[in-house]
């Protein structure tokens, strides 16, 4: 049987190439210069049958035009907006993610990024190894995360666990979400300005889409206030990056916790020289154990489609 | 020195004053306090400030403390036998910490000196500093923060991998009210809670180790929440940290003397433990500066407490103190002798 080729569009992760190398014919796009792309997937379409997408490329309505024979997508993240889900359905592809294995370590990341915003843990680092503690001494008063309304938008796994970790902080917990949620206690909003109008810290645990494009606006910023902290470890597009800025410049924003942005791995660098801002490079599941887990499922779900199996973590 | 009365803001009257009903009580301060504090105990106290005089220190006492009855302990400020020979009216002291490691409490207690300090209102604050010191250590968050601001992302690549918090097996050295919100916290995390203590605690769902060793030779993370006294200084020596392991994290939220700081250093240095999340030190405010290299490490400067919330809190508790013993009422934390 023919082994099934597997387009890889950039590097992901050493242990799944050495896996997806092991059982099949891996095509590793960004091994071509950037101008002869189109014509390395020209050359290799008649045996590519797969593509293996994350949170930075994934498989686009050109990318599925030039893969006649493309049968799979299986995705190294849980978000699929680098899927054209449309087109898929349309052509009968199947795309796979991976779910539930990252939510322990993203949601981590949401408490650990909302903590050290308030409570300034890295403006405290870097106090200390400025060698300023000696010189100085001073304290700032930091303000407390335990007990602080958390609003959530989008009350999905991510989300979910999030308000978990937050209730053991003594936290309130609200969301805003397409529609409330049975079988939680946690106080729904059915309008995002209201949600960040009434919490401390605002967390965006929402997959990105047409609608949540910039869901998070001047006006969510405004609602959210001089006190209020956003933490956004959903996608960079989620918040208008421009406006973010602005709001923090001016002091209309309490502070903010980032782990994506618009551009990456481009960061506005004016929040470089802010105080209020912890700036993570896109971690999320960025832990040995969590990409291990991820990467058997990617394989989990390619050796599923091989053998016609039922796919184990199936979107369409 | 005696001033006028001021206004009806006044603590007590109690006639063992040997003053006017309606004077403000004496209260002696070692240093200057945080601003809040400062405000609010003037309001209320006459206040003895040593730091605003020209005279030498031990020359002020002599002068204007020989009366005075209470004493607020600030910043961890040592109160020994010859301060305490230095005052000798003195029947209370209250110091704005919860350790009390900096007072000699046989000294206080042979003198009739009443102790009391900042009783449980900091474990909030503390507690949640070590988890967001533990989160920052495993994933980086401080380290890799560094490294977007140097503008390495777009030029290096992404980040090395950190290590998932859920399922470590943390081991919270003394189970009090600190490190009790630090279990209950980290729990929600997925992760297994042990604890050594001065004694087993038996209505905690946690499993209980009767040593520091075994502890550590179960757990992935220690996390220092006790305090520190005779039994405990350096507590956390080579064998615990050999005990715990390459991989093992150490954070320390109590005093930088519950561990053994130059051991730890060569720990580090050698990659015979994993990392450490840091609080305090041995010899504040000096940091080894072997630290301030590494990413595996996260550095604090004694900020553990330091919130808006907690110095609202801590005025007011301390006010209540000095206003119960000034009128004979009950301390509201008061600090119980050991014998």
């Amino acid at each position: 049987m023919e082994s099934l080729g597997v387009l890889l569009p950039i590097p992901m992760n050493a242990y799944l190439e050495s896996e997806l190398d092991r059982r099949y014919k891996v095509f590793r796009l960004w091994e071509s210069p950037p101008e002869r792309r189109q014509d390395f997937i020209r050359a290799n379409a008649a045996a590519i049958r797969a593509v293996v997408g994350n949170s930075k490329a994934g498989a686009d309505a050109d990318t599925i035009d030039a893969l006649p024979r493309l049968e799979i997508v299986a995705c190294f993240s849980v978000g699929l907006d680098k899927v054209d889900l449309a087109k898929c359905r349309e052509r009968g592809i199947r795309v796979t993610n991976t779910p539930d294995v990252l939510t322990d370590d993203v949601a981590d990341l949401a408490i650990g990024l909302a903590i050290a915003v308030l409570r300034r843990l890295c403006q405290a680092d870097r106090f200390v190894r400025s060698g300023a503690w000696l010189s100085k001494g001073g304290y700032k008063l930091t303000t407390r995360f335990s007990g602080k309304t958390i609003g959530i938008i989008g009350l999905g796994r991510i989300g979910l666990a999030v308000a978990k970790r937050a209730e053991a902080f003594g936290c309130p917990i609200s969301y805003y979400s397409r529609s409330e949620k049975p079988n939680t206690n946690y106080k729904y909003y059915s309008n995002l300005i209201d949600l960040a109008a009434n919490c401390h810290v605002l967390v965006v645990a929402c997959p990105l889409t047409e609608e949540t494009y910039h869901i998070v606006n001047r006006e969510v910023l405004d609602a959210l206030g001089p006190k209020g902290v956003l933490v956004n470890i959903g996608r960079g597009p989620h918040v208008d990056e421009p406006e973010l800025v602005a709001a923090l410049r001016e002091g209309r924003l309490g502070g903010a916790g980032l782990d994506v942005f618009e551009q990456e791995p481009d960061v506005p660098e004016e929040l470089f020289g802010m105080e209020n801002v912890v700036l993570v490079p896109h971690v999320g599941s960025g832990t040995n154990e969590t990409r291990n887990a991820m990467a058997d499922l990617v394989i989990g779900n390619l050796e599923a489609h091989v053998m016609n199996k039922p796919l184990l973590t199936p979107v369409v | 020195m005696f001033g006028l009365p001021r206004s009806h803001l006044m603590a007590s009257g109690s006639e063992s004053q040997g003053r006017r009903g309606t004077e403000r009580p004496q209260v002696l301060l070692l240093r200057r306090p945080l601003s809040v504090l400062h405000e609010a105990l003037s309001a209320r106290f006459q206040l003895l400030r040593p730091w605003e005089s020209p005279v030498p220190f031990d020359r002020f006492l002599a002068a204007h403390a020989a009366g005075v009855r209470a004493l607020l302990v600030t910043g961890l400020t040592p109160v020994d036998g010859p301060l305490l020979d230095a005052l000798p009216a003195l029947r209370f002291i209250v110091t704005t910490s919860s350790g009390v490691n900096h007072i000699d409490l046989a000294e206080c207690a042979r003198r009739g000196i009443a102790v009391a300090n900042a009783g449980t209102i900091f474990s909030l604050d503390v507690a949640e500093y070590a988890v967001g010191l533990l989160i920052d250590v495993l994933r980086r968050v401080s380290a890799s923060d560094r490294y977007v601001r140097r503008g390495l992302w777009p030029r290096a690549g992404d980040y090395p991998l950190g290590s998932k918090l859920g399922s470590k097996r943390v081991g919270i050295v003394g189970l009090g009210s600190i490190g009790s919100e630090i279990a209950k916290r980290l729990e929600a995390f997925g992760c297994s809670i042990s604890y050594f203590s001065r004694s087993r605690k038996p209505q905690v769902p946690y499993t209980y180790f009767p040593s520091v060793g075994d502890l550590a030779a179960e757990s992935n993370v220690l996390v220092l929440s006790c305090a520190l006294t005779k039994e405990t200084y350096h507590i956390i020596n080579r064998d615990v940290m050999s005990a715990l392991g390459k991989d093992g994290i150490i954070i320390n939220v109590g005093r930088g003397a519950l561990v053994d700081e130059a051991e730890l250093v060569k720990h580090l240095m050698q990659g015979e433990i994993g990392g450490a999340g840091l609080d305090v030190f041995e010899h504040e405010p000096a940091v080894p500066e072997e630290l301030f290299c590494m990413d595996n490490v996260v550095l604090s400067a004694h900020f553990a407490v330091h919130t808006l919330e907690m110095s609202s809190e801590l005025c007011q508790l301390m006010i209540a103190n000095l206003n119960a013993f000034f009128s004979d009422r009950p301390l509201l934390t008061p600090v119980l002798v050991r014998t």
